[in-house]
């Protein structure tokens, strides 16, 4: 019984990190770049703003937004169901991007 | 928009006179494009000065003081501020009140609102305040500038109110902004703005100032709003309008009708001239050259006259 569960164990930890894919979107010159993403699901995004003014992260319908991000500071999120995820900069709304959720 | 005076006479009663007027505006405007950034005209200056003869009042205009900007742009927005207060409150004659037209801080902190609120207050004259999208930069802080500068204002910050004959609007468009536009000011407001004006007479002077400009500066760098052409139509029955925005950092003019538009330096940092480079954003000059493309401007009305007179000033211009 107690090998089965540190198998269980295991195996679940081997999985995730299997499938823990990591991607980076850089926040340059007034763009999310790229700004069209492909990822599997289990995918951790991270916004990078690498402008000298704050830019943040805001899903269209607002499900999620970061905090504002200074030069440098960083956002993160998993991303687990397929499908489409729109997003804007809240202080510049011009700015876009696009992650596509799929296995 | 366009630059063109594109209005009727017989349905807005527009004078040939007005018409010249705002021809000689739109001249400036352009010499100001220009020059973006080089000290203002003697023109202007000429402008301002005939001005005090008249009954009138003048006020100040001050925009995108950025507290808590500390990047290489002006490490030291705190300190460029200061000169622009201690200029107005050292002037021979007060100011009726001072406009800010919003990005008064940096990240919506409060202790930034402490800071600039402080500072700005050393100027001794009212301040009316409007958010930029650096004030309000999500719920808690939109709250929280309503709090603070709310207590005349309706929805996420607008009102108007009066001083000696010329009616002030004060709009807000860089709340509940939408994925892939430019700023907004949404039904609400447009239908305040609607009510707002009823009362007022076609021949009232109006002054309209709010962060993002009202006109289409440049839509590629996000700088417009994308339902101004509603609150313009509002507009459009009176005989002076003058609309005050900030956001860009930078001066630009253009007349349309009779709406004279104009965008205000920054206290903080400057940006670049639309489409000089990649993006916009702060721009890093020489040190020597930071002053001549940060200050403040001055609005006069004079009793009887059509359009305000405006004076920038740079903060270079002080020394």
């Amino acid at each position: 019984m107690r090998l089965w569960f540190l198998a269980l164990v295991f195996s679940s930890l081997f999985v995730g990190f299997a499938m823990a894919e990591e991607v980076t979107i850089k926040i340059e010159n007034f763009t999310f770049n790229p700004a069209l993403v492909g990822v599997k699901p289990g995918t951790t995004v991270t916004w990078v703003n690498g402008d000298d003014i704050p830019h943040s992260v805001v899903e269209n319908n607002k499900v999620f937004k970061s905090p504002p991000l200074d030069s440098g500071e960083k956002f993160s999120m998993v991303f687990t169901i397929a499908g489409e995820v729109n997003y804007f900069c809240g202080f510049h709304n011009h700015m876009t991007g696009k992650i596509i959720v799929q296995p | 928009m366009s630059a063109h005076h594109d209005y009727d006479d017989k349905k807005n009663g527009i004078t040939r006179r007005h018409a010249l007027e705002c021809m000689v505006w739109a001249g400036t405007g352009v010499l100001w494009g220009m020059r973006a950034g080089v000290p203002v005209s003697l023109g202007m200056l000429g402008q301002a000065e005939a001005a005090k003869a008249a009954a009138g009042f003048t006020f100040m205009q001050i925009s995108d003081s950025h507290i808590g900007f500390d990047k290489p742009a002006n490490p030291h927005a705190i300190d460029t501020l200061k000169e622009a207060v201690g200029h107005i409150a050292a002037l021979p004659q007060k100011p009726a009140f001072m406009l800010h037209t919003g990005d008064i801080t940096h990240l919506s902190k409060p202790e930034q609102f402490d800071n600039a609120v402080q500072l700005i207050g050393q100027a001794g004259v009212d301040v009316h305040y409007v958010p930029g999208e650096h004030d309000i930069v999500d719920e808690a802080t939109g709250k929280a500038y309503m709090d603070r500068f709310g207590q005349k204002a309706k929805g996420s910050g607008w009102y108007s109110f009066d001083q000696e004959g010329v009616h002030f609007v004060g709009l807000v468009n860089v709340a509940n902004l939408k994925a892939g536009g430019l700023g907004f000011l949404g039904a609400e407001q447009l239908a305040w703005l609607d009510d707002d004006l009823k009362a007022i007479k076609d021949s009232t002077p109006v002054v309209v100032f709010a962060h993002i400009p009202l006109w289409s500066v440049y839509p590629e760098w996000g700088w417009g709003t994308d339902d101004a052409a509603q609150a313009l139509i509002l507009l459009k029955r009176f005989g002076s309008v003058t609309v005050l925005n900030g956001h860009i950092h930078q001066l630009m003019q253009k007349v349309e009708g009779n709406i004279t538009f104009h965008t205000a330096r920054s206290t903080a940092f400057p940006q670049p001239v639309p489409g000089t480079a990649p993006a916009p954003g702060p721009m890093k000059v020489d040190d020597d050259k930071l002053r001549g493309l940060l200050g403040i401007a001055s609005i006069t009305y004079n009793q009887g006259e059509s359009t305000l007179a405006m004076t920038n000033t740079s903060l270079a211009e002080f020394k």
